[in-house]
C-alpha cells in the first residue's frame, strides 16, 4: 500500500503505516483493482505482441511447418539439429560473434577518441556533438540505401575516389566480393554506430568532477596522462553499459544486411536474424526459422547472463535495470 | 510487498540511482547534442577567482600548438560522418549522366528534377502517410500504457510488484525479430490486422514498452513522497493524485519516452517488410523498394532517400531541447 493511506486495520506490526501490508478490507480490493486496471493494458499489449509469439516460436520449433494446415508434424528436436549442422546457420553465428567483438574493438577507441575530442573546450562543439549523432538518427534501411549506391562496383563514388589516389576497387565491388563485403559492412556499421557511442561517453564526460583533473593538473600531468588514468577510469561503467547495448544489437543486427548485401555473396555476411527471416518469408520453413529464433534467443540470453554477472556487476546502478536476468 | 522501512529506503535511493544512468544512457545522446549545456553550466557557474587559474592550463592546451590538430581531427571527423549524407543529398541534384562522368563532382549544373518528380509523384506522400500514422498510433499506445503500468509499478506495494517489473525488464531482453514469424502469423491470420497501420503499430508499441516502463518508472518513484501525503491531506484519492500531480510531473519522461517510441517507429523495417504491401507500405520499404527498382536510377534514389531522411532528422532536432529540458527538470529532486 502506498504511503497515501492512513494505517489500515491489522497494520498494527507495521509502526508507521507507510509500509502497511496489504491485509483484507474494501480498500485492498480497491487498490487490487487500481493496480489491475493501470497494468492492464501494458500487460495485454505486452503479452498478445511479445510474450504470446515467442511462446509460439518455441512451439513452431518443435514442428514441421510449412506455415498452412495444422500444427501435427511433430518432430521435436529434429529442427534444433537442422539449424545447429546447417553450415549457413553456423557461418552466422560465427559472423554475428564476429560482429559483436570487431563492433567493440573499433567502436570504443574510437568513440572514445572523438568523445575525448569533443570534451574539449573547441568553438563549435555544440554543432560537432549534433553531426556525430545523425547517423544514428537515421533508419537503417535508409542509410543502408546510400551507401549501398556510394559502394556501387566500377561507378560509385568510393571507389572513384579510391581511383584518384591510384587504387582499383574490386573487380565485383566491396559488397560483391565475399572476402571483402564484411569488412565493408564493419565499417557501414561503425559509419552509423559510433555516434552512440560518442555521446553515451560524453555524458559520461560529464560526471567526470572537474576538481580530479585539476588537481592531476597541478600535480604535472600532461592532458594525456589525465585521459589515461584520470578520466577513462571513471568511465568504466559508461563504456559497460555501452557495451552492452552495442552486443545485443549486434546479435540482432538485420536491417543493414538486408539492404547492403541480403546476407550474400556466398552467405559471406548472413547473420542469424537473416537466415530466419529468410528461411521464414522466403523458404515457408517456419519450424526450421522458429528454431534459429530460439537459438538466437538463447545465445543473447546467456551472452546478456554473463554479461551481468562478470562485468556490469560492479555497477550497481546497471546492475539494478538487469537485475532480474541474473 | 511488506518492506521494512529502512529497507524501502534503500530501494528507493537504488532506484533514483537507476534512473540516473538509465536517463543518462537513454536520454543523453540528446542532453549532450544539443548544447554542452551540462558542461556549460557547470563551467560557467564555478567562475570563482580560483577557476581562472585552473581554466587557464586546459584552454591552453585546446589552443596551443596542440589545436590545430584538434580543429584537423574534428574536420575529418565531421567530413566522415556527413559525407555520405550531404553526397546523396547533392546527387538528388544531379542527372545520372553527371554521376556517371564524374562521380565525386558537384551539381553542375543544378537539376532540381529528381526532387520534383518525387515531390510531385503520390508515393511518397503516401508512404510519408502511412509512416507518420503509424509513429503517431505507436507512440501515443507506447506512452499511454507505458504511463499507466509504471504508476502502479512505482508507486502502490504489493507482493507482485518487483516480479510484474521484473516481466517487463527481460522483455529488454527479448529481440523483435525472435518472435517475428509468430508475430507475422498473429497479425495477419489471427487479428487479421495484415496490411493495417494498426497491425504494425501494436506490436511495435509492445516492443517499446519495457523500455518505456524501466525509464518512467525512477521519474515517478522519484516525486517526493511529501508531495503524495500533501495531496491526499487535501482529500485527493490516489487516481486523482495520479491525474492531477503525476501525470504533470513526470511530462518530461513522457516525452522522451514518447521520442524513443516515435523514431523507432519510424525508422522501423523488419515488421512493416513483412506485414504491409502496396498502398500501405511506410518510407524506410519505399526507400528499399525504390532503390532495388530504379537501381541505375541513382540520382533519383538519392532524391528519395534524401526527401525521406529529413522528417526523422527535423523531428530529432526539434525535440532535443525538450528532451534535455525534461530530463534536467523536475526528476532531480
Amino acid at each position: 500500500m502506498t504511503s497515501l493511506s492512513v494505517p489500515p486495520r491489522g497494520a498494527t506490526t507495521q509502526p508507521t503505516g507507510r509500509t502497511a501490508r496489504p491485509v483484507g478490507g474494501g480498500r485492498d480490493w480497491r487498490m487490487a483493482g487500481e493496480i489491475l486496471l493501470f497494468t492492464a493494458p501494458a500487460l495485454t499489449i505486452f503479452g498478445l505482441f511479445v510474450v504470446w509469439p515467442i511462446l509460439r516460436a518455441v512451439q513452431f520449433s518443435l514442428y514441421r511447418w510449412k506455415g498452412f494446415g495444422p500444427l501435427v508434424d511433430f518432430v521435436g528436436l529434429q529442427n534444433y539439429v537442422a539449424v545447429l549442422t546447417n553450415e549457413v546457420f553456423r557461418g552466422a553465428v560465427g559472423h554475428n560473434l564476429f560482429i559483436v567483438v570487431a563492433s567493440i574493438l573499433i567502436q570504443l577507441p574510437l568513440g572514445l577518441g572523438i568523445a575525448l575530442l569533443l570534451n574539449r573546450r573547441i568553438r563549435g562543439r555544440g554543432l560537432l556533438r549534433t553531426i556525430i549523432f545523425v547517423p544514428y538518427v537515421l533508419a537503417e534501411v535508409i542509410a543502408g540505401v546510400v551507401w549501398f549506391q556510394l559502394l556501387q562496383p566500377g561507378r560509385g563514388v568510393v571507389e572513384t575516389l579510391l581511383g584518384t589516389v591510384g587504387l582499383d576497387g574490386p573487380y565485383q565491388g566491396f559488397l560483391g566480393t565475399p572476402e571483402l563485403a564484411m569488412p565493408t559492412l564493419m565499417v557501414v556499421l561503425t559509419w552509423k554506430y559510433v555516434g552512440l557511442a560518442v555521446l553515451l561517453f560524453l555524458a559520461g564526460l560529464q560526471g567526470v568532477p572537474d576538481e580530479l583533473t585539476e588537481a592531476a593538473q597541478i600535480d604535472g600531468a600532461t592532458w594525456w596522462q589525465i585521459q589515461r588514468r584520470v578520466t577513462i577510469p571513471l568511465l568504466g561503467p559508461t563504456i559497460r553499459t555501452w557495451a552492452f547495448l552495442s552486443m545485443i544489437g549486434s546479435l540482432q543486427l538485420f536491417d543493414m544486411v538486408w539492404i547492403l548485401t541480403g546476407g550474400g555473396p556466398a552467405n559471406a555476411t548472413t547473420t542469424m536474424a537473416t537466415f530466419l527471416v529468410n528461411e521464414g518469408t522466403k523458404r515457408q520453413n517456419y519450424g526450421i526459422a522458429a528454431a534459429a529464433s530460439v537459438v538466437l534467443f538463447v545465445i543473447a540470453l546467456t551472452m546478456a547472463v554473463l554479461y551481468q554477472r562478470f562485468v556490469l556487476r560492479r555497477d550497481t546502478s546497471d546492475a539494478d535495470v538487469l537485475r532480474g536476468v541474473r | 510487498m511488506s518492506t521494512p522501512m529502512s529497507m524501502r529506503g534503500s530501494i528507493h535511493e537504488s532506484s533514483d540511482r537507476s534512473s540516473r544512468s538509465t536517463g543518462a544512457a537513454l536520454a543523453t545522446p540528446s542532453t549532450s547534442t544539443v548544447t554542452d549545456q551540462p558542461t556549460g553550466q557547470a563551467t560557467g557557474d564555478r567562475h570563482t577567482p580560483g577557476s581562472g587559474r585552473r581554466r587557464a592550463p586546459a584552454e591552453r592546451n585546446g589552443r596551443g600548438e596542440g589545436g590545430v590538430l584538434v580543429y584537423l581531427a574534428a574536420l575529418v571527423v565531421v567530413a566522415l560522418t556527413l559525407g555520405p549524407v550531404l553526397y546523396a543529398v547533392l546527387g538528388g541534384f544531379r542527372t545520372n549522366a553527371q554521376l556517371a562522368a564524374d562521380p565525386a563532382g558537384l551539381p553542375d549544373p543544378w537539376v532540381l528534377d529528381n526532387y520534383r518528380r518525387v515531390i510531385t509523384g503520390s508515393t511518397f506522400w503516401t508512404y510519408a502517410l502511412n509512416s507518420v500514422a503509424i509513429a503517431v498510433i505507436t507512440t501515443v499506445v507506447t506512452v499511454v500504457a507505458g504511463l499507466m503500468a509504471a504508476y502502479p509499478l512505482a508507486r502502490y506495494q504489493f507482493r507482485w510488484r518487483e516480479p510484474l517489473f521484473m516481466v517487463f525488464v527481460v522483455g529488454l531482453l527479448f529481440p523483435a525479430t525472435v518472435a517475428i514469424i509468430p508475430l507475422f502469423i498473429l497479425v495477419t491470420r489471427d487479428l487479421s490486422l495484415g496490411n493495417t497501420w494498426w497491425g504494425v503499430a501494436l506490436p511495435q508499441a509492445a516492443f517499446a514498452l519495457p523500455m518505456t516502463i524501466v525509464i518512467l518508472r525512477p521519474f515517478l518513484m522519484a516525486i517526493p513522497r511529501e508531495m503524495e501525503e500533501a495531496a491526499i491531506m487535501d482529500g485527493a484519492s490516489r487516481l486523482q493524485f495520479f491525474w492531477r500531480v503525476l501525470l504533470p510531473l513526470s511530462a518530461p519522461g513522457a516525452i522522451t519516452v514518447g521520442v524513443l517510441a516515435f523514431v523507432g517507429s519510424w525508422n522501423a523495417y523488419l515488421l512493416p517488410l513483412l506485414l504491409l504491401r502496396g498502398e500501405m507500405k511506410t518510407l524506410p520499404l519505399g526507400v528499399a523498394d525504390f532503390s532495388s527498382q530504379y537501381s541505375s536510377d541513382t540520382a533519383g534514389v538519392f532524391a528519395f532517400t534524401t526527401l525521406a531522411m529529413i522528417p526523422a532528422l527535423i523531428f530529432f532536432l526539434a525535440m532535443q531541447k525538450r528532451i534535455v529540458n525534461g530530463l534536467q527538470g523536475a526528476v532531480k529532486g
